[in-house]
């Protein structure tokens, strides 16, 4: 089983979050990308587009399905993870380092501590588990 | 019946194999209410010497432009349809093929709409074409759905009037539940669109605008004018072509700066037959694809090399994307979006060519021969035509259109049917010819109109 | 344990020698100057398009194909034998209805009269035309129970958009368009997509363990600012809505309409007049139940039959019978507008009245033998696939991979290796409520033996997964081609400017 880094946060919608002084990297987990099954598209909003927590800020397909992403705080994108156009395929091969999807400035952390730390979330990934 | 291969005694076994005494068993859980013993009010089964009598009876009900000289089009223009097309459709591999979504078994029709993908692509000089929709007017519809997705948060669709009355009408329909404004341009005294108005209808709020070349009324647009007045502001345009043979004389509209195409390809191999099933087609720049709506075939090759085709970028469609899609299209006109396909490959760059020119040149004879006459007959518009003009007429059109029918002559469509709505039609007969119509044709329209007085 | 599969030996010193397989594409060998036509000579005088369009002149589509009759005859029947066809053996796609396509209506759509016949025509001399679509709509009629049927919509989702933008403006007449419209969770996609085309806002119902729609879910939701209920009859596990006629009291009871996605209507074809079901509004798959041919994705038509309430929103023109004359009617001033040029998909309408003449009364038996066929394939292949829902089956039957995918085999490794028993795979994208899902819907025109031979197939199969697990992961090794890479064909596909000759021939 993957180690999930325990440098960031996670949501119930399986996008991790790393903040970085007042910039942060989001991303989706390696479940989410598991689950997926091989990435062929992201789509993402442009740099100075502001979202609130939990708003759908792009979506990211595989063959067969297209999954929306939401951003885990509020706050404006200042950057895109260019090279996903040519290579999404990142997202499946490094869901936590190469294959991260935006950056955003964040208005306040304190949204951040609602969310999960590493050892919560693998605990919520085994309930989701016993669940199905 | 014939279609159900079952003998009595084979139904019996598979009953008994079901494990249920009688069919009605089968249909235990529909509410016995609803239920019907008796059989549909509906005459007894025929042979097919009877039915094929019986529709032989209707079908010759109708003039047939076969045997008659025919000056209709309209939008949809009766062009000679190449002998093996209808023969090779008709093979049981095409005509009785489901979609291809399982391309191990389905390579014939991909590789067929691949091509019809990259006739259509050529013909409209952009980038990528999808795998055809319905028809024209639907095709226009999802072009300008195509655009709002495309600018965002933008609200009017400028139209002119110049674009085919039955697609402006569609594109009310469909619209008219988005929170978006059409605004309709008229066209001006030489038949084109009135530059000064599109121009001035154009604002920040638009998303697209649209013109048809050549226009309803049969006279060559600039498409370079349309886009001009839409990039100026930021909004796409979209061109509607519904006779394609003009792209083989006429610049396509993405050489002209069009965005988006749209319109009818029925004009190869597809017969008019009652106005459907038709092809419609869609095409646009790379940058766009991502919105394009309808199905999309894709090149690529298996894992031992080979070369093979394959349904792509299925995600923008409703069985993925459900109410987000970019369309609610399934079913389109593969099989004939393959008769245009075939068609385009024998006529090829020469017969395109040849076809077109063949087309302009009676359409100019014909429009000569409207100039000489001294009555009350004069070539409405000064704009150039491609092989569609209007006439105005001094007689109601209605009395040209009967005096026409006697010499077994279908003399046109009177513009007033299609556009009740516009006045300054109302006096407009529009004539339209291809390689199918003898010049004895047209000098025999050419005579009932000088058989009126002057 | 893995096995590798040896290649076949190839029959040729070099595949590419062997002329049984096509050339990929007729834009892959330019046949510089080769013609594959001849016009008649040009009886008036040449005009110069040059002269003519000035800048706008076109000299040429260069890039276009260059070929003689020979070979492009020769391309497309090459090509056509790499298709499956419903010609060749029993189609199992479910949901699709791939029933044998009778030829005779293929002769009669290409009767001249009709073929050659131009919608622009005047209407007296259209008269064929015309009365060939006031009969269809006569016997559709009949077969539904309703008050009348418009023949316009294009395809089925076509007609489904046809019938919400109906009830949108049925209920704007009455002052409230509303906002929602209910839909199953085991509908088809194009029902909420159409209603989001008309504007409406979808709201999903989830299905009861019985696969059915879940009443007690039904009344939650069902509130004064719902449209409409979109229901599929039998729905996309092949259940009949035995409580259909609960659900139309208490749809009409908040004023919402009754809609049947009629995608299924060859289970109950001649049997059960929708009408009588409550429906309000319904649209029907000419090329399903009515057998015109799928053409490899179209043309279909999508014919919407409605109760009264709706009839004055019909889209123009309809076609109405004075005295012995049919005439179109425009002046609808109610109606909704156009859904596309002309009339409708005149010649996939010949065809189907071709076949509902062919049939006439005896037409349930089309339902019965439909239904029959779907349940004993159930009963042949209950022992070796399960069954998610187990309430009967009409006219097709949904399994799913549960218990080969304990064995690592899923329901598209099933699908593929069935194409080397020279079947056609069931339906795998949905419903989506049944993952891993196998829906079968053989129709009525399968024999016996066909039936057999498609369930020792499976049967096969099934036995294949347990014993030979990599020859079916790997499957089919008898196609024209093997498995693609569906992955990296969108990701190419999607780069910006990979459009040719990914989407297209790149042009010379």
């Amino acid at each position: 089983m993957t180690a999930y880094p325990d440098d960031r946060r996670y949501t119930k919608s399986h996008e991790w979050i790393r903040l970085d002084g007042d910039i942060a990297t989001v991303g989706i987990s390696d479940h989410a990308q598991k689950e997926l099954g091989e990435i062929v598209f992201v789509d993402l909003p442009e740099p100075g587009e502001i979202f609130d927590a939990k708003e759908e800020f792009g979506t990211i397909e595989s063959v067969k399905a297209v999954s929306e992403l939401f951003l885990p705080v509020a706050g404006e994108i200042v950057e895109l993870n260019k090279a996903l156009a040519d290579e999404p395929a990142a997202v499946n091969e490094d869901p936590h380092g190469d294959g991260w999807l935006v950056k955003i400035k964040i208005s306040s952390d304190a949204e951040l501590d609602e969310l999960m730390n590493a050892a919560d979330y693998e605990k919520f990934l085994e309930e989701e588990e016993r669940k199905a | 019946m014939r279609y159900i291969p079952h003998s009595p005694e084979e139904q019996a076994v598979l009953l008994s194999a079901v494990g249920v005494r009688s069919v009605d068993e089968l249909f235990a859980t529909v509410p016995k209410e609803v239920l019907r013993h008796e059989p549909p009010a509906l005459p007894p089964p025929a042979s097919e010497i009877e039915v094929r009598r019986a529709m032989a009876a209707m079908a010759a009900r109708n003039a047939n432009l076969s045997e008659w000289t025919s000056l209709l089009g309209a939008g949809l223009y009766a062009h000679h349809t190449p002998a093996f097309v209808p023969q090779l459709l008709t093979r049981g591999e095409f005509l009785t093929a489901y979609t291809p979504y399982q391309p191990e078994v389905s390579q014939g029709t991909l590789t067929a709409i691949w091509e019809f993908q990259s006739h259509v692509a050529l013909l409209t000089e952009l980038d990528v074409a999808n795998a055809s929709m319905y028809e024209g007017a639907s095709a226009f519809v999802e072009a300008v759905l195509m655009a709002e997705r495309l600018t965002k948060k933008r609200t009017k669709v400028v139209v002119s009037k110049g674009v085919h009355p039955e697609y402006r009408r569609c594109l009310k329909t469909y619209l008219a539940n988005f929170p978006f404004t059409i605004v309709e341009v008229p066209v001006g005294e030489g038949g084109a669109t009135d530059r000064a108005a599109l121009e001035k209808a154009v604002d920040e709020t638009t998303i697209a605008v649209a013109v048809q070349s050549p226009n309803v009324l049969g006279v060559v647009e600039s498409w370079a004018a349309a886009a001009d007045a839409a990039h100026g502001r930021g909004a796409l345009a979209i061109g509607v072509v519904n006779e394609m043979f003009s792209l083989a004389v006429l610049k396509g509209p993405g050489a002209l700066g069009i965005d988006i195409a749209a319109g009818e390809a029925a004009s190869f191999g597809v017969p008019p037959s009652f106005g459907g099933p038709l092809v419609g087609f869609l095409a646009c720049r790379d940058a766009m694809k991502r919105q394009i709506p309808g199905r999309l075939v894709g090149r690529t090759t298996d894992a031992n090399g080979k070369t093979a085709f394959c349904l792509t970028l299925s995600t923008r469609e409703q069985h993925i994307r459900r109410e987000k899609a970019t369309s609610n299209i399934c079913t389109n006109q593969g099989l004939f979006a393959l008769a245009a396909t075939m068609t385009l490959s024998v006529l090829g760059r020469q017969g395109l060519r040849e076809t077109a020119l063949q087309c302009l040149s009676k359409a100019e004879y014909l429009k000569a021969g409207v100039r000489a006459i001294p009555g009350p007959f004069s070539v409405a518009f000064s704009g150039r035509t491609f092989n569609e003009f209007a006439i105005h007429c001094g007689p109601p059109v209605g009395d040209v259109l009967a005096r026409c029918e006697e010499k077994k002559i279908l003399g046109g469509v009177p513009l007033a049917r299609i556009a009740p709505e516009e006045e300054g039609w109302r006096d407009l007969l529009l004539v339209a010819v291809t390689e199918r119509t003898p010049r004895e044709g047209l000098d025999a329209f050419l005579d009932v109109l000088r058989s009126f007085p002057s | 344990m893995s096995e590798t599969m040896t290649p076949a030996p190839p029959l040729t010193a070099d595949p590419a020698l062997d002329r049984r397989r096509p050339s990929a594409s007729l834009f892959d060998a330019p046949r510089p100057g080769r013609k594959g036509v001849l016009l008649p000579p040009l009886d008036v005088p040449a005009a110069d398009p040059a002269a003519l369009f000035g800048a706008a002149h076109r000299p040429e589509v260069s890039g276009e194909v260059e070929a003689s009759e020979v070979d492009v005859v020769r391309h497309f029947t090459r090509i056509s034998q790499l298709n499956f066809a419903i010609d060749t053996a029993l189609y199992s796609l479910g949901s699709c209805t791939m029933k044998h396509n009778p030829r005779l209506n293929e002769e009669t759509a290409r009767l001249a009269g009709f073929l050659d016949a131009h919608p622009y025509a005047p209407e007296h001399l259209s008269q064929g035309s015309l009365e060939l679509m006031w009969r269809l709509e006569e016997a559709l009629k009949v077969l539904t129970g309703f008050a009348r049927v418009t023949l316009q919509p294009s395809a089925g989702a076509n007609g489904e958009l046809t019938s919400a933008l109906m009830i949108r403006a049925a209920h704007a007449a009455r002052g409230n368009p509303r906002r929602h419209v209910l839909v199953p969770d085991s509908a088809h996609g194009t029902n909420p997509a159409s209603a989001h085309f008309a504007g409406y806002e979808v709201v999903e119902i989830h299905s009861s363990p019985r696969g059915t729609v879940d009443l007690q879910e039904l009344s939650a939701k069902l509130d004064d600012d719902v449209a409409a209920l979109m229901i599929t009859v039998p729905n996309t596990l092949g259940v009949f809505e035995e409580e259909i006629l609960e659900i139309a009291r208490r749809v009409h009871a908040k004023g919402a309409f009754l809609y049947l996605d009629g995608a299924n209507f060859n289970a109950f074809v001649g049997k059960v007049k929708p009408a009588d079901m409550g429906v309000d509004v319904m649209h029907m798959n000419l090329h399903k139940t009515f057998s015109t041919p799928h053409g490899g994705g179209g043309p279909g038509a999508g014919p919407v039959g409605v109760g009264k309430d709706l009839v004055p929103f019909l889209p123009v023109p309809t076609v109405e019978r004075r005295g012995d004359a049919f005439v179109l009617d425009h002046e609808r001033p109610q109606s909704i507008g156009k859904m596309r040029t002309f009339y409708g998909n005149f010649g996939v309408l010949v065809r189907a009245l071709t076949y509902i003449l062919s049939y006439g009364r005896s037409i349930p038996e089309v339902a019965e033998n439909a239904v029959l066929n779907a349940n004993y394939l159930r009963k042949r292949l209950e022992p070796f696939y399960h069954l998610k829902y187990d309430a009967p089956s009409y006219h097709e039957v949904v399994f799913d991979d549960k218990r080969q995918a304990a064995l690592g085999i899923h329901n598209i490794d099933i699908a593929k290796r069935l194409m080397d028993y020279g079947f056609h795979p069931p339906t795998m994208s949905f419903p989506l409520i049944v993952p891993g899902a196998l829906m079968i819907e053989p129709t009525e025109t399968e024999s016996k033996e066909e039936l057999d031979a498609f369930a020792e197939a499976m049967i096969a199969i099934a036995a294949e997964c347990e014993t030979r697990p990599e020859l079916v992961k790997t499957a089919p090794h008898t196609t024209p081609v093997t498995r693609l890479d569906e992955a990296a064909l969108a990701r190419e596909a999607s780069k910006a400017g990979s459009f040719a000759p990914v989407l297209r021939a790149k042009p010379r």
